[in-house]
């Protein structure tokens, strides 16, 4: 039986009047990936920055309805605690550019102003980077500036940096569209390694690496969750013409 | 248009071109046994080739179509069902051509009372009737069509089982003719897989237009 992490409950939001997710009800299941894709505009990546807390950031921003993550409402919660369970990847590879390797995957810890010592660093700094099929890459560069790597390890590193503050869930902005196929192809493995410990909801504009990537898939359009499915379902026999339409590129 | 759908346009007419080439092969073996026109005959086994030559374009261009637009969802549908649907046609090409090479190897023309007994004018008749059904179906996206095929099968499967009793009872009167009622029990097996061989497509066409798989049950 799946267990439920992230649930949505007539979920909207708004900038000002500008009413952009619209009711939306979907539940997310433990260990699994989850695509979200639709036309842009259609409210995905506010949806998703809602999941953490994020889309309140934006000034005007407001929104309705709860987020629950393993059943408690992360509006109760405090959102710094939101964003260490609920890490967030986002489109460009953003290492911070003054930060080694090494204290960019720690900067979390840092930021929050946790110390730990030596030895504890070197650990999670070792684990993250192996999780996320770094470490032999970098282990005799960590004191290298992140930025020194290639889009696609810095973009590993990014997510190293989510998985050291051993979240729940994992979500991705198109997390490869500034990637090159062999850089994607690396960071795609690496969501099938990453589900055994964490969930991960990824916005994508590229269907196919919805297809490739994710177990389940949920479709925007103009603010509502058209349907969500078994990914297999949905690009195989969808239910509703829209998702259909936009799949085959029948899209007007 | 998209892309995707334009290679798909293009891929059901050549389909549908493939389908009017078997009709046509699997007529003129008709014409040519009950005519017993060897140039007919003769005209078949050569066109084989060209039906052989087209279920192997369009084998490519379902590759290329796989290879180079991804299609999914009813799109990926239609690319999987043509694909069976080309195999399936190929063989009806080969039973044509396998009918007209009977034509070909018998010395006299077939009697019309071996004909008439064992009912293979009819059942050939109906054979051609179901091809031409799947063809409209396809054409149409037609389900209720495709799904009549089904019926009209058992038609052509009984007239098979029967086959042997009607052969044996006009042997006993005329044990001359073996040779000819050999053959035609030959056709009539053959008649019965082109019924098989529609049957197969019009669950591709309702797979397709439906995503229902309707393969390996017994009741449609």
């Amino acid at each position: 039986m799946e267990s439920t992490i992230v649930k949505a409950v007539d979920y909207n939001a708004y900038f000002g009047d500008n009413h952009v997710v619209k009711n939306v009800n979907i539940d997310i299941p433990r260990n699994h990936v989850i695509a979200v894709m639709g036309p842009s505009g259609c409210g995905k990546t506010t949806f998703l920055r809602g999941v953490n807390r994020m889309h309140e950031l934006i000034p005007n921003a407001t929104a309705k309805g709860q987020i629950l993550l393993n059943n408690e409402d992360v509006m109760q919660m405090h959102p710094i605690f939101v964003r260490l369970k609920i890490g967030m990847v986002f489109q460009r590879p953003n290492p911070f550019p003054n930060l080694s390797i090494y204290d960019n995957v720690i900067a979390g810890y840092k930021l929050n102003g946790v110390r730990l010592p030596k030895a504890e660093k070197d650990k999670i700094v070792e684990e993250s980077l192996t999780r996320v099929a770094l470490w032999k890459e970098v282990k005799d560069s960590l004191m290298k500036k992140g930025t020194f790597l290639s889009g696609g390890q810095q973009q590993r590193l990014c997510i190293a940096r989510a998985v050291a503050m051993q979240p729940e869930v994992l979500l991705f902005d198109e997390p490869t569209s500034a990637l090159d196929p062999i850089s994607t192809s690396t960071v795609e493995e690496l969501f099938h390694e990453l589900k055994k410990n964490y969930t991960l909801i990824i916005v994508t504009h590229n269907m196919q690496q919805a297809a490739r990537v994710s177990d389940k898939t949920a479709f925007f359009y103009m603010g509502e969750l058209v349907e969500y499915d078994e990914t297999k379902k949905m690009f195989t026999n969808p239910k509703d013409n829209r998702t259909q339409n936009y799949i085959t590129g029948r899209f007007s | 248009m998209t892309q995707v759908e334009t290679e798909i346009q293009l891929l059901k007419k050549e389909v549908i071109n493939m389908w009017d080439l078997v009709r046509s092969q699997l007529m003129k073996a008709k014409d040519s046994m009950l005519s017993f026109d060897k140039d007919l005959a003769r005209e078949v086994v050569l066109k084989e080739r060209r039906v052989n030559g087209a279920e192997l374009k369009i084998d490519r261009d379902c590759e290329n179509i796989f290879a180079l637009l991804t299609p999914v969802a009813v799109d990926l549908r239609f690319v999987l069902a043509v694909l069976k649907i080309n195999s399936n046609l190929e063989r009806i090409g080969d039973i044509a051509e396998g009918i007209a090479k009977y034509v070909l190897s018998v010395e006299t023309p077939f009697k019309k009372e071996l004909l008439d007994a064992t009912h293979v004018t009819k059942m050939y008749e109906e054979s051609i009737n179901i091809l031409e059904d799947t063809l409209a179906a396809f054409e149409n996206e037609d389900t209720i069509l495709a799904r009549s095929v089904f019926k009209k099968d058992e038609f052509l499967d009984d007239i098979n089982i029967r086959a042997n009793k009607l052969i044996e009872g006009y042997l006993k009167d005329h044990p001359e003719d073996i040779d000819q009622a050999l053959y035609i029990l030959s056709v009539i097996r053959k008649l019965e897989r082109v019924g098989d061989q529609s049957k197969n497509i019009s669950e591709e066409i309702i797979f397709y237009l439906e995503a229902k798989v309707l393969k390996h049950k017994h009741s449609h």
